[in-house]
């Protein structure tokens, strides 16, 4: 199976340095991973880096791979109109270095990529005509479409409804479950990272500042020391650990 | 596949009828062009009905001399440039538009057309030879040149740091207007005769046409249609802007480098030859779009087609609103095109911008 480990990565942009020697243990494929961190922590730029747009020190190491391309990611959303349909957005993503002519695999990848995540009825319209939700639903189409092995998810849920939110996420945990695919997931709901992802990575002002199991990541001293927010971390009446935010005065 | 459950199998389905509906959508248009490009052999000083020319066109032996000479001499040449030209200028407008995600860029408003007047006006007005050739040659090659190094010097500017794609349209419009400048200086100085030169220049004409000028830019618009065809899906994913496309593979500096040379190229041969006709490369990529969508495995061939049957069809009503004179096509196709433009942006239903 797949495996991601980061090690002492930096990046810059001009002479300011973003990322400062973030260091991770191995993640395994199977996992989704939160990577969490306040606005402009970097989280963002690490993806980025990650993925190779941004050069930098240190080392990206991916082991396991079977393809050549083994890693797919998801910018924050773009929000650009085309006049090209939902379908023809997704069949792009995946036929990027590839021939002209599409193939029957081809549309079979794309129409079960729209199935899974529940957006086979807008196929037909086109990218101008959709709302922010269902346009982040068809970013993470674009991405989930090329098979990826490790997936990066920019705030793949910014845009979603509670519903969709959950469903979204808990469709990340089966998909890497299932397919053994190792899912990196920005994310701002704590809440919801404490309840979908296994692992999770605090970023603040670029450096890591915890990494491990969720739970032992998302504390209240994290939250202090992170966000400057006042919170406990309390089982509910089911056993599963809840975030409650106190009201600053 | 008949593995694939009804649903799924939809989306599958609609995307085949779509598939089928742009195809026949640009049959159609290739129609079309037949169509219009044996009108515009038929009209002239000496006119020919549509027999006569398919006669001319199929059984060259079995027409008099006098009209094979005519069609095949005099107006094919013309008739093909309108072709070869409207689709050069519409194909460097749509990937104009396509890399810099702009809907206004064209080779009009990123002052090739403008400086490739420029280039013209210098070898009409003072007889500035910017590069030795034969007479016949010297005004189409100053417009090429002066319309290079503008392309040039917008490329050299944009490849500075900080500089956006926004910047380098504005880049073009100021070129523009360097250009009209220069131009209006030039018809200061000159004189009545030469001013008259330099104004029916830029008015466009593809009257100008000869065999050879027709084969030199069909052969550059067959080099550089599978160049830009090559990149084909990553043109595509450039409309979904630079962030997305970067995700899915595509290094969109790089693609927008190689692009903006080819079509600078395409568009300064086109211009060159048969002088200024604005309105094609801005109007010819957004008909296309209208029609056939933006993936450019159908986009870039609309593009081309819708390009080349807009100046044929301008070209035969250029002969026909004044029976006996052909007024300027450049003229003619924002007269005519401009109400058709407005009435299909007005008119369409996405947002594409
Ligand atoms: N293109 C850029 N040029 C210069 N600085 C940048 C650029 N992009 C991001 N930065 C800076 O890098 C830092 C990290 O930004 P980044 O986008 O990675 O944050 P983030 O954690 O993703 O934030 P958010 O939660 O708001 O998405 C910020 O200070 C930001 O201003
Ligand atoms: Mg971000």
């Amino acid at each position: 199976m797949v495996g991601l480990q980061l090690d002492r990565l930096t990046a810059r942009y001009g002479s300011e340095e973003i990322l400062r020697e973030v260091t991770t243990p191995r993640f395994p494929g199977g996992q989704v991973v939160g990577l969490l961190g306040p606005n402009a922590a970097g989280k963002s730029t690490l993806f980025r880096r990650i993925f190779g747009l941004l050069k930098g020190g240190g080392a990206v190491c991916v082991d396991g791979a079977e393809s050549s391309r083994p890693i797919v990611y998801m910018p924050q959303d773009t929000g650009a109109n085309a006049a090209l349909t939902v379908y023809e957005s997704v069949l792009l993503a995946r036929m990027q270095g590839r021939r002209l002519k599409v193939s029957d695999e081809d549309l079979d990848r794309v129409d079960a990529t729209l199935a899974e995540l529940g957006i086979s009825e807008i196929a037909k319209r086109e990218l101008g005509n959709l709302s922010g939700g269902q346009r982040q639903m068809v970013g993470a189409a674009q991405a989930l479409v090329q098979q990826p092995e490790i997936l990066l998810l920019d705030e793949p849920t910014a845009a979603l409804d509670l519903n969709r939110q959950i469903g979204f996420l808990a469709l990340l945990k089966r998909i890497a479950r299932d397919r053994g695919m190792l899912i990196l997931v920005a994310l701002h709901d704590l809440g919801h990272a404490l309840r979908f992802t296994d692992q999770a990575m605090l970023l603040q002002s670029g450096r890591l500042v915890d990494c491990g199991p969720t739970a032992s990541v998302i504390t209240s001293d994290t939250l202090w020391r992170v966000y400057g927010v006042k919170a406990r971390i309390e089982p509910c009446s089911r056993g599963v650990p809840q975030l409650i935010v106190e009201m600053p005065d | 596949m008949s593995s694939v459950p009804g649903n799924m199998a939809e989306g599958r389905g609609f995307y085949r009828a779509l598939v089928f509906r742009r195809q026949a959508i640009l049959v159609g248009i290739v129609a079309a062009l037949f169509l219009s490009t044996c009108a515009d052999l038929a009209l002239g000083p000496a006119r020919y009905s549509l027999g006569e020319v398919f006669a001319a066109l199929f059984t060259p032996d079995a027409v008099d001399v006098q009209a094979r000479v005519i069609l095949w001499e005099i107006r094919m040449p013309v008739a093909l440039m309108a072709l070869t030209v409207g689709a050069s200028l519409a194909v460097a407008g749509a990937q104009m538009q396509t890399i810099l995600s702009n809907p206004l860029a064209s080779p009009f408003t990123l002052g090739i057309s403008a400086g490739a007047s420029f280039g013209a006006a210098l070898a009409l007005a003072f007889g500035v030879v910017l590069v030795p050739a034969a007479v016949d040659y010297v005004i189409p090659i100053n417009a090429f040149v002066m319309a290079m190094l503008t392309s040039f010097l917008i490329h050299t500017l944009s490849m500075r740091r900080g500089v956006t794609i926004e910047t380098i349209v504005l880049l073009g419009i100021a070129m523009v207007f360097v250009f009209n400048s220069l131009m209006a200086l030039i018809q200061f100085f000159a004189d009545q005769q030469a001013v008259s030169a330099v104004v029916f220049w830029t008015m466009g004409s593809l009257t100008k046409a000869t065999w050879t000028k027709l084969w030199i830019s069909t052969g550059v618009l067959a080099l550089v249609l599978p160049l830009l065809a090559r990149h084909g899906w990553a043109l595509t994913a450039m409309r979904l802007g630079d962030a997305k496309a970067e995700s899915m593979g595509v290094n969109p500096k790089a693609l927008r480098l190689e692009v903006l040379v080819l079509v600078s190229v395409l568009a300064a041969i086109a211009v060159c030859f048969v002088g200024t006709i604005g309105f094609i490369g801005l109007v010819g990529p957004h008909v296309a779009r209208i029609l056939v969508g933006e993936d450019q495995r159908f986009f870039l061939p609309g593009a081309a087609l819708c390009g080349a049957l807009l100046l044929s069809v301008g070209s035969v009503l250029s002969k026909m609103i004044l029976p006996g004179t052909i007024i300027p096509i450049g003229i003619v196709t924002s007269l005519v095109g401009i109400p058709f433009f407005l009435y299909l942006i007005l008119n369409k239903k996405s947002s594409t911008w």
